[in-house]
């Protein structure tokens, strides 16, 4: 191979809507709201002339120039406060996390000063903080994560994760022009996945944050999830109506603040419940919610909440172990079907 | 005023000349040169023969470990990534090379050569990447992230800086416990820029614990080139700010990373405290395998390549007439041949119960295996 002469690399603009991946869709709304926004800046490690290690910046140096793509040094916390400096200023910042398990460098920054500006002194910071999330690609203990239970525990935080397409655009735009620290995350298998392709809208639109979705319609039970996990409540929901359920599946979108009302709508209608996330169980999303549930829906249910989700473990390299630790179609068939059952 | 001095010392065992960029400056031949005016390595040592041709051994070793390695991920039998260090292997074995059994090290994702040195067997390796139940984790964690204390190796993880606060930790204990040993982390020229880093040398510093930071200056972190990850001329600058003695190394020349890091050892084990030494050497492979290197200068991967640690070894051995070419060949075909027994041992290895993933989050005579829950807790 000759090393002398590097392909010229040139990334054109996203088409304004059109068929597009779920990372195409991210792409396109911060292309969009930078186009729309002079305020609106990326910043993170890689994002410019590679792109994003995921490519989801990718072209934006072009178009944008070094002023408003920042390529930062290794340094989390720095990308994080100076996020907040510069939202301070009147700024608007998209900042990446190359994985969101490189958030925890950040922690202090994002816990401490970010969630409690507003608070303290009525500073809101209009920052998104995103990034890829998520197992199930062999990618071991430390590129895996899914971080939404460290931070829901602490107030002046919204987190938001979207599963198709065109929430995650709608909702990348939405986070964008939020006026409060919002954390975007992705969940990388869903990158460049065939099946959430779909027709984009041409027109400039947003996905509120803080509202679920019903994804599919049911009476029989409510599986209430988010991220890639929605998919398999929908694989299973297939499965089931061939068994003579009608499953529900809500599609959080917004883990906080949480859209109780759907959640409880849901319930009421269904009277089961079946809670999925990817995150460790204990001490995950999960929780939360069947608290919700026994707090607000108690006389309507007509079985125990149950939680499928992964094992109170890191998540393994191994394609055995890791298949092992994260919640499976099959656990949610069984749990469903008990759950119907009972 | 100490920083002159032990520059200088860095020097007389060869020392590169200060560039800013990894671009073609002119300096190839910034380096001893042979008669036939080729890049060679210093001629300063203290190695014997013997030890000369153990060292090429390493590097042998390291780079076809590694071209194994990206063959089997072409196999799709490595799921996870391969990160090459083509290029620079003479930075992480020479190094390695210098310190005592009982010293410790902490590498990096491309020092896959010090891991060699400090005496893990190609086959843990090779099992370990193909997520195998015989590799040290049993397919737990990925690459080098493992550990041997009895061998003095404490494998890094994934967030970069994390491990100068954990070897700082090492020396503490180390010195709480009357051992005389020193703690060897390596780092980027990216890694350099994490609190962590700054945080855990700082503490080296001011307690005087034997802790030597190998800083990679390989000019890029993943595409991000050194400039816009310092502002510093020379990442050896960087220890005036902890008040240590800075070097710079010509990070191909193997045996002046030898040299300079034998130096700072004794240095560090008699009571100076923290070193930091820079190797100025170069990433020629991607990231990873998948990186298409598109951010590159065109014209810089020929130099470097130009400047290849290993022919550069090759060239010295022979014009030192410490090896013949044939003499190479043999250790060669010795290498190749324990690579392939230890690829195949590692092939065959069955791939973990998956079961085991519930177990050794805690000690599990103490607290029970994370197993997967009955629903309805029970039925
Ligand atoms: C704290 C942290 N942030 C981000 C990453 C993602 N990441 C992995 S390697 C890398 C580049 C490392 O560059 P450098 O330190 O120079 O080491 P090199 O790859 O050149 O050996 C980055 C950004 C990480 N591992 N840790
Ligand atoms: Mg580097």
């Amino acid at each position: 191979m000759s090393t002398a002469t590097k392909k010229e690399h040139k990334s054109n603009r996203p088409s304004r809507g059109g068929v597009a991946t779920f990372v195409e869709a991210i792409r396109q709304g911060i292309w969009e709201e930078m186009e729309r926004d002079p305020t609106v800046f990326v910043i993170g490690e890689d994002v410019g002339v590679y792109g994003g290690a995921f490519k989801v910046t990718d072209g934006l140096l072009d178009e944008f120039g070094e002023g408003r793509v920042i390529d930062t040094p290794i340094s989390e916390g720095a990308i994080v406060g100076a996020a907040c400096g510069a939202a301070l200023m009147g700024m608007r910042p998209v900042a990446e996390f190359q994985f969101i398990d490189f958030i925890s460098c950040g922690f202090d920054m994002l816990t401490n000063y970010a969630a409690k500006c507003r608070y303290r002194w009525g500073a809101g910071l209009a920052t998104v903080f995103r990034g890829p999330c998520g197992a199930g690609v062999h990618s071991g203990p430390f590129h895996s994560i899914n971080a939404e239970a460290f931070f829901l525990n602490t107030p002046g935080l919204k987190i938001v994760e979207p599963s198709t397409a065109y929430d995650a655009k709608g909702l990348i735009k939405a986070a964008i022009r939020d006026p409060d620290p919002v954390l975007f995350f992705e969940h990388k298998k869903l990158y460049r996945l065939p099946r959430l392709r779909e027709e984009l809208p041409e027109d400039d639109y947003v996905v509120e944050i803080g509202k679920a979705r019903i994804a599919r319609e049911g009476r029989d039970l409510s599986i209430i999830t988010f991220g890639a996990q929605v998919l398999t409540a929908l694989d299973a929901a297939a499965e089931l109506e061939r068994e003579g359920l009608d499953v529900e599946v809500i599609d959080l979108r917004t883990l906080a603040p949480l859209d109780k009302e759907a959640i409880l709508t849901s319930v009421k209608k269904t009277s089961k419940a079946l809670l999925l996330h990817e995150a460790a169980r204990t001490g995950g999303i999960g929780g939360e919610i069947a608290a919700v549930i026994a707090e607000e829906a108690f006389e309507w249910l007509d079985a125990p909440v149950v939680r499928v989700a992964a094992i109170d473990t890191p998540v393994p390299y191994s394609p055995p172990l890791e298949e092992y630790h994260l919640p499976q179609l099959k656990d949610v068939l069984d749990a469903a079907r008990k759950l119907a059952a009972y | 005023m100490k920083k002159e001095t032990q520059r200088k010392s860095a020097s007389s065992a060869g020392l590169a000349k200060k560039r800013r960029g990894a671009d073609g400056d002119g300096n190839n031949n910034g380096g001893p040169l042979n008669v036939a005016g080729e890049l060679v390595c210093t001629t300063e040592t203290t190695l014997t023969d013997a030890q000369m041709l153990e060292l090429y051994r390493y590097l042998k070793l390291t780079r076809m470990v590694e071209e194994r390695l990206v063959n089997l991920y072409r196999q799709t039998k490595i799921v996870g990534g391969v990160f090459r260090s083509l290029g620079q292997e003479a930075t992480a074995v020479g190094t390695c090379y210098a310190l005592e059994p009982q010293d410790f090290i902490s590498p990096l994702i491309r020092d896959l050569g010090a891991v060699l040195v400090k005496g893990i067997r190609p086959r843990e390796i090779f099992a370990q990447y193909m997520a195998k139940a015989w590799g040290p984790s049993e397919g737990r964690d990925l690459n080098i992230h493992f550990g041997d204390m009895s061998k003095g190796f404490i494998g890094p993880i994934s967030h970069l800086g994390d491990m100068i606060p954990v070897m700082t930790g090492i020396a503490l204990g180390a010195r709480m416990q009357h051992k005389n040993l020193v703690a060897v982390a390596y780092i980027g020229d990216g890694g350099m820029s994490t609190g962590a880093f700054h945080e855990g040398l700082n503490f080296a510093a001011v307690q005087r614990l034997p802790v030597i930071i190998i800083a990679e200056h390989n000019w890029y972190a993943y595409s991000t080139p050194t400039s816009k990850q310092t502002a510093v001329k020379d990442l050896a600058d960087k220890a005036a700010g902890y008040g240590i003695p800075g070097h710079i190394v010509d990070g191909n020349d193997v045996i002046a990373c030898y040299e300079v890091t034998k130096k700072a050892a004794e240095f560090a084990r008699g009571g100076g405290g923290a070193v930091l030494i820079e190797a100025k050497t170069y990433r020629r492979k991607g990231h990873a395998e998948h990186d298409d290197q598109r951010y590159l200068p065109s014209g810089e991967l020929d130099e470097w390549e130009r400047k290849d640690p290993i022919d550069r070894y090759e060239r010295h051995l022979i014009s030192q007439n410490v090896a013949t070419r044939e003499k190479l060949n043999e250790i060669m075909a010795d290498v190749q041949r324990e690579i392939d027994e230890d690829v195949e041992w590692a092939e065959s290895s069955p791939m973990p119960e998956p079961e085991k993933a519930a177990y050794g989050v805690f000690d599990n005579s103490i607290a029970p295996p994370a197993l997967r829950p009955k629903i309805f807790g029970g039925n």
